[in-house]
């Protein structure tokens, strides 16, 4: 247990670290940090990333739990919504003079 | 297609990316040496955040007053911040912390030559701020638009917390300047003693910095040595003139025809031997680094073990539920 609590040479595990801007807003991710279990990790979030009121809430997930869609960032994942123009507003033509839209 | 084709086509890709100034990210293909050179500087530029506590922690216990210990401590607290943020990029391309420690304490990889020299009076917390900072500040606002995306990222939370650094310093030698003969004459001292570190804060000069070009084909580097030293010099002369103080080089004058300051040339020797390990305080400096790596280690060891037992009274419990 401890080697997996301690990781590579005795390291404590990597977690990502999530900040709620303020009320209204998602949690966004900031960066990382070591910390040995989670409760340490947000403690130390609030140090390392919200010094100046960055922030109203924090999450944590420890790094290695994250899934992502592919080893790439250019995603097959998200190609089919790419020629889907018709999910944005600016593909709808509407008069200048027509108010408040 | 075979892997020579595949390659060429991420290689082409990679091109692509840098060429219209987006960003690469942490999992897209890079080539090797890109990623050695990102790790080479984000571990660089990460331990200079964390050696550069030293330097002013050294007058934490001696500040004049509480609002300057309120100041010191906040400063120096942000430059660990920015260590920790810098080091999270590096882990970003495949190092681990704990082996970038390793390497600082082992003098493996280097920091920045300006905290090789000592802070030999409180004039010096302000000297730092004003120039140290100062210089900083001109070599990082272009990093935020470098094309490792974690990298810049953090540049962009850095950026913000510096110029705090920089008016904290400035404000402070305003104060002494508006005192006594003596506190005037410190600054002097003071100031005197980093002009000329500070410059050689951005490398060696153009035509001796044989990596700049690779780095400014991968986006790395948006500017020269030379380019940022001249834009920091331009920045400075002014305020050193409405700061009062003398900045301890005769060359420096306005030059109409480039629309710059021209100033003399650093001592590249001295330079190269600070970066050689021959500063004033390059022993001691990582001595005390490697010191606080040792000492700590029990308190990760213990808190280690306590998040090993309470994962493991809670899988216990668990299972007994
Ligand atoms: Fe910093
Ligand atoms: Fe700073």
């Amino acid at each position: 247990m401890s080697a997996a609590a301690g990781g590579v040479r005795g390291e404590w595990p990597l977690w990502e670290v999530f900040v709620r801007g303020k009320r209204g807003l998602n949690h966004v991710h900031v960066g990382s940090l070591h910390a040995a279990d989670a409760e340490m990790a947000v403690r130390n979030a609030r140090d390392v990333y919200t010094r100046r009121n960055e922030g109203v809430s924090i999450w944590v997930v420890k790094a290695s739990d994250v899934t992502a869609s592919s080893p790439d960032e250019k995603d097959p994942l998200f190609a089919p919504a790419g020629d889907k123009v018709y999910r944005h507003p600016t593909f709808y033509d509407v008069p200048a003079d027509v108010p408040h839209m | 297609m075979t892997q020579v084709e595949q390659e060429r086509e991420l290689q082409a890709q990679f091109d692509a990316v840098v060429a219209r100034h987006d960003r690469i990210e942490p999992r897209d293909w890079m080539p090797e040496g890109y990623r050695k050179t990102l790790v080479r500087q984000i571990a660089q530029h990460a331990h200079s955040e964390i050696i550069g506590m030293q330097p002013e922690g050294n007058w934490i216990t001696r500040a004049p007053s509480l609002r300057r210990k309120a100041t010191l401590l906040a400063k120096v607290q942000d430059e660990a911040g920015h260590g920790l943020y810098l080091y999270s990029a590096c882990e970003t391309l495949g190092v681990s912390r704990a082996e970038l420690t390793e390497l600082l304490i082992e003098g493996k990889q280097k920091y920045s030559s300006i905290f090789n020299y000592p802070t030999l009076s409180y004039a010096d917390v302000g000297t730092i701020g004003w120039l140290v900072d100062g210089a900083a500040i001109a070599n990082q606002v272009p990093l935020c638009r470098t094309s490792y995306g974690p990298y810049g990222r953090a540049m962009i939370r850095i950026c913000k917390e510096e110029s705090f650094h920089q008016r904290q310093g400035f404000e402070l030698l305003m104060t002494m300047m508006r005192g006594t003969d003596a506190q005037r004459a410190m600054v002097q001292e003071s100031v005197d003693r980093f002009w000329w570190p500070a410059l050689m804060m951005f490398g060696p000069p153009d035509d001796a910095s044989p990596n700049t070009a690779q780095s400014m084909a991968w986006g790395i580097k948006r500017d020269t040595n030379d380019e940022l030293r001249q834009k920091f010099v331009d920045m400075t002369v002014p305020q050193a003139e409405r700061l009062g103080v003398t900045l301890p080089d005769p060359a420096i004058a306005w030059n109409a025809e480039r629309g710059h300051y021209d100033f003399g040339e650093p001592d590249w020797e001295e330079f190269a031997a600070v970066v050689r390990g021959e500063g004033p305080c390059n022993a001691q400096r990582i001595a005390h680094r490697r010191r606080a790596h040792e000492e700590g280690a029990w308190v990760r060891e213990a808190a280690s073990a306590f998040a090993a037992q309470q994962a493991a009274a809670q899988q216990a419990q668990e299972v007994s539920a």
